[in-house]
């Protein structure tokens, strides 16, 4: 039995048959094709494969697909021209905030919830809020350097325009 | 590491939960976030049959004053109490607990209502809802019923909770002005399950002095009255009062009688009970 559902995904409303069982990881990567989402414990602890479901981060390896009908799900693809994820993004390069990169799509997820969410964090905040990603090669210092840098950008860019 | 087979069924009624429930004879698990059955599926440590999905009822995702107590519907999500639900009936109490549950991506989507009946020794609301001997409000096909959480807990992962029932809300105190807390956890790493875990809950103006010791094997132990609560205070870690509660390795009660020894540092840093000018 499979059951119909209707996503929006990445700002595109998509609808699919999925079986029950089927995580909105396994979802995305085998029927939408957006490997993008990895793939690392599958059970909710290393945070590889954080998505945004309504806005928000979430685990879509413990999230049902069938769980997100009418839901809007966002994946490493589908940030677009989004300007806080623009600034990550030059700011993981510039601070060597990846290496291997299979925890990046779930790194950049949490860090844009970070940075919208809690703007006036600091080092230590980042890194608790950054406990549920885990990386195996480059470590934190420079993921952490990277959302510095664009909360430092943020604030410095909120008194400009004041 | 996938899932077993099941079917899915999302309910906008508790009536229909409860009927789907009943119909699938001990084979259906309720679900909200699956946060913690998510894992158990994919490891295939829980392979229910049918799951029935409760997270978008009305019914349970609604919060507010009642009969002068604070209910809380059970899907609403960890999340929702950190950015503050509960804020000013418990004092602060409820988004603190809340923020140091797992990771925000957890508790974006994991629910009050499914920590309480996952039952996991370690879970903070498990702890919270004995410190404060919330009530459980279940229902079943016979109606429903209010199970205060001190009866709620029968031990590790096993609740008062029938096949056919669900969790459809739960009442919490309103702290008085009087009223203090502490809560205080041991975690290898920020968002893992806890190893130890104190909570303190006091009120001179109302009698109340109330310790739970939380992330033991089974459920959460319960220290009620001033005379017991101080006699933990004063004599932290000694090995009878871990004997009462059947905690017998040396290195589990050192951490908790840290853990002892730290609530009452917060309890006792706290500002004193208001009094009125």
């Amino acid at each position: 039995m499979t059951l119909p559902i209707t996503l929006t995904l990445n700002g595109e409303t998509r609808s699919a048959q999925v079986e029950p069982r089927c995580s909105l990881a396994d979802h995305l990567r085998e029927a939408e094709g957006l490997t993008g989402t990895h793939l690392g414990c599958e059970h909710g602890v290393c945070g590889a494969c954080t998505v945004m479901i309504d806005g928000a981060p979430a685990r879509s390896c413990i999230t049902l697909a069938a769980a997100c009908d009418g839901r809007a799900v966002r994946t490493i693809e589908g940030w677009g021209d989004d300007p806080v994820m623009a600034q990550l993004r030059e700011a993981f390069s510039q601070e060597h905030a990846l290496q291997c990169g299979y925890c990046t799509p779930g790194m950049l997820a949490t860090a844009h919830d970070i940075v919208t969410r809690l703007p006036q964090a600091d080092a230590d905040r980042i890194r608790l809020e950054l406990a549920g990603n885990l990386c195996r090669c480059t470590g934190y210092r420079g993921i952490v350097l990277a959302i510095q840098r664009v909360l430092a950008q943020r604030r410095a860019g909120a008194v400009d325009a004041a | 590491m996938k899932a077993a087979d099941l079917q899915y069924a999302a309910c906008a009624e508790p009536d229909e939960a409860v009927a789907r429930l009943a119909a699938a004879q001990g084979m259906a698990k309720v679900c909200a976030g699956t946060q913690s059955l998510g894992p158990m599926m994919n490891l295939r440590l829980a392979q229910p049959a049918l799951l029935v999905d409760v997270s978008r009822m009305p019914a349970l995702t609604r919060s507010g004053l009642r009969d002068g107590r604070l209910v809380t519907g059970a899907a609403i999500t960890h999340a929702r109490f950190e950015d503050g639900e509960g804020a000013a009936a418990s004092r602060g109490l409820l988004p603190q607990v809340a923020a140091g549950i797992a990771y925000r991506a957890v508790r974006n989507r994991g629910t009050l209502g499914g920590s309480l009946a996952h039952a996991d020794p370690a879970a903070d609301w498990v702890s919270t809802a004995c410190l404060l001997d919330a009530g459980i409000h279940l229902v079943g096909p016979g109606g429903s019923r209010r199970v205060p959480a001190s009866e709620f807990f029968l031990a590790a992962f096993t609740t008062a909770l029938a096949d056919d029932e669900l969790i459809v809300e739960v009442d919490w105190p309103v702290l008085s002005p009087q009223a203090r807390w502490a809560y205080r956890k041991l975690c290898r790493k920020p968002g893992e399950f806890a190893e130890a875990m104190v909570a303190i809950w006091t009120d001179p103006s109302q009698g109340i002095s109330r310790l739970v010791i939380g992330a033991l094997d089974g459920a959460p132990a319960i220290v009620s009255g001033e005379a017991a609560v101080n006699a933990l205070r004063e004599r932290a870690g000694q090995t009878a009062q871990f004997d009462a509660i059947g905690l017998d390795d040396p290195y589990r009660r050192q951490l908790q009688s840290v853990m002892l020894a730290r609530a009452f540092a917060q309890l006792d840093a706290r500002p004193g009970p208001e009094t009125t000018p």
